[in-house]
């Protein structure tokens, strides 16, 4: 059976030419970089290459990019190294939304347990942060404010600019979160007003394990990782240097004429949306046009997330819920439930996320597979039972 | 999270899905707010249950272990039907990861809400027979999970 890999929100393949670019870092240039010799100096020297292009991506300048081993770390490092930095002036009070990561979330919700002050704000039914929410909730003791770019699960882009405009205004630090966005839409941290941003490598056909912080020239916070004098004294521990180079490598490529890929995809996107929202009782969450170009993500009413996963799953196709048994937890998607999903129909949500691998057979192929499941599962379901009931 | 074959068998080709028409006891159990429904006919001849439908709402092992707790049941006396535990159904189906065990107890209380429903039919308060139902499936799960 062919798999149709529609999870790429999840994770994505290593491109070819950036495992290429990767092999002789295992190899000829294994060297440590924090060595005087040619072997390390060799890898000192890729590794600095791949700063200049993950800069480059952003609109940064190379010495404000730092290496990490992942989106969580770097979510981590900024949001309490921006904690902890502010509380030296006296400062303990972070804002936040109610539709970020867990990476962000959870730290916010650590940082609450040791005593600081968290603003976590409300969304609209689009999963939208509204600016002036920003604005009336900056005191003179917030630290910093921290906003997903890209929504992980419904795919919709905040007015970063905007935001960060505020913040700036404010005198406020400004971290995003665009471990969705980074590698498929155009980003410019100085034109967006962004002081802190978070990426993931294998967001964007690079290499798991490897993510990057970018701080802005001038900003201070506090280190997360101690050690060694890595990373400009920032964050400690060996580079990943493969790991790093495959992420720059990746990065040049997602990033070379990205406006046009996401056009691309945006109209592959935009096909499955249609077709699905011809299911009857079905709802697209997130924005239709505000969203990453690859996200879809729909509720059925009447079923359940799991199974219609499970099915997809022995059709060959891959994709993801926010259901709660798909998280694991009892409660289905926090993001769902911000945007004023009740919990039944948050259950029955499928996300699928889009690559440009992706052609139009396959999307027409899970098209008719979604179809097919949907119906089966209404079929059994006595909720879809009341839900027609109460309709007649 | 890892489903055994028999579990994704009886998801994937649930036995006796649909419903009895004049069914002899009904019931439903669960809640859409957890996730989960379950709904179930039972047509009883003689004190025996002749017939077993289902329908749910929820997850792989929701529909799995409905579907098991109908064949479980098919064809026994109520008194044996009565005896047949979360564990039993379980047991049947290979095991279920620990977060789905209250799956198997909806299933169980499927079958007592549609006994009950037989008795309550007849006139014959069920309580002292049946037992007392879980009509909630959040005491359940809260109690699995931790």
């Amino acid at each position: 059976m062919t798999e149709i890999y529609m999870d790429n929100a999840a994770t994505t393949p290593v491109n070819t030419e950036v495992l290429k670019e990767m092999y002789p870092m295992f190899k000829d240039n294994f060297g440590n970089p924090s060595t005087i010799y040619s072997i390390g100096k060799r890898a000192k020297e890729k590794i600095e290459n791949s700063r200049k292009l993950v800069a480059k991506a952003l609109g940064a300048n190379a010495k404000e990019i730092f290496f990490t081993s992942c989106g969580t770390e770097s979510d981590n490092w900024a949001i309490k190294g921006a904690a902890f930095e502010g509380l030296k002036k006296g400062k303990n009070h972070i804002i936040t939304s109610k539709i970020e990561h867990h990476a962000a979330l959870h730290t916010a919700q650590f940082l609450e347990k040791n005593g600081f002050n968290v603003t976590y704000l409300d969304v609209d039914r689009y999963g939208f942060v509204s600016p002036e929410d920003v604005r009336n909730s900056i005191t003179d003791k917030t630290a910093l404010v921290s906003i997903i770019f890209a929504s992980n699960e419904i795919g919709t882009v905040q007015p970063i600019e905007e935001i960060g405009k505020i913040c700036k205004e404010k005198g406020v630090l400004f971290h995003t979160d665009a471990v969705q966005a980074v590698g498929h839409i155009p980003i410019d941290v100085k034109k967006q007003n962004i002081d802190m941003l978070s990426l993931s490598a294998h967001k964007f056909n690079g290499p798991k394990g490897t993510g990057a912080l970018f701080i802005r020239s001038g900003v201070r916070i506090e280190t997360f990782m101690e050690g060694g004098a890595q990373e400009f004294h920032k964050r400690a521990g060996t580079e990943n240097t493969a790991g790093i180079v495959g992420m720059g490598k990746a990065i040049e490529i997602a990033c070379c004429d990205i406006e046009n890929k996401a056009k691309l995809i945006s109209e592959k996107r935009d096909k499955l949306i249609d077709e699905l929202l011809k299911i009857t009782h079905s709802r697209l969450n997130g924005h239709p046009t505000e969203r990453l170009p690859g996200n879809v993500n729909i509720s059925f009413e009447g079923i359940e997330g799991e199974s219609l996963l499970l099915f997809l799953n022995m059709a060959g196709i891959c994709a993801s819920s926010g259901s709660a048994c798909t998280s694991g937890s009892l409660d289905p998607s926090h993001v769902l439930l911000a945007i004023g999903l009740p919990h039944e129909i948050a259950h029955g949500s499928l996300r699928l996320s889009l690559s440009e691998e992706n052609t139009y057979e396959e999307i027409q192929f899970v098209i008719s597979e979604i179809n097919k499941i949907v119906n089966k599962l209404r079929n059994m379901s006595p909720l879809w039972e009341k839900i027609i009931k109460n309709e007649k | 999270m890892e489903y055994s074959e028999k579990v994704m068998d009886h998801f994937a080709n649930p036995r006796n899905v649909g419903e009895i028409e004049n069914a002899d006891g009904v019931g439903e159990v669960g809640n859409p707010k957890c996730g989960d429904i379950m709904k179930m006919y039972l047509k009883i001849d003689k004190g025996v249950i002749t017939d077993v439908k289902f329908k749910t709402f929820g997850c792989g092992a929701a529909i799995a272990t409905s579907s098991m707790a109908t064949e479980l049941v098919k064809g026994k006396t109520i008194e044996d039907a009565l005896k047949i535990t979360n564990k039993a159904v379980m047991e049947a189906l290979d095991g279920l990861p620990p977060v789905k065990v209250h799956c198997s107890v909806l299933a169980e209380q499927a079958v007592k809400a549609a006994l009950s429903d037989y008795y309550t039919k007849r006139g014959i308060d069920p309580t002292p027979i049946v037992g007392k139902l879980e009509d909630d499936c959040h005491g359940e799960c809260a109690h699995n999970l931790h």
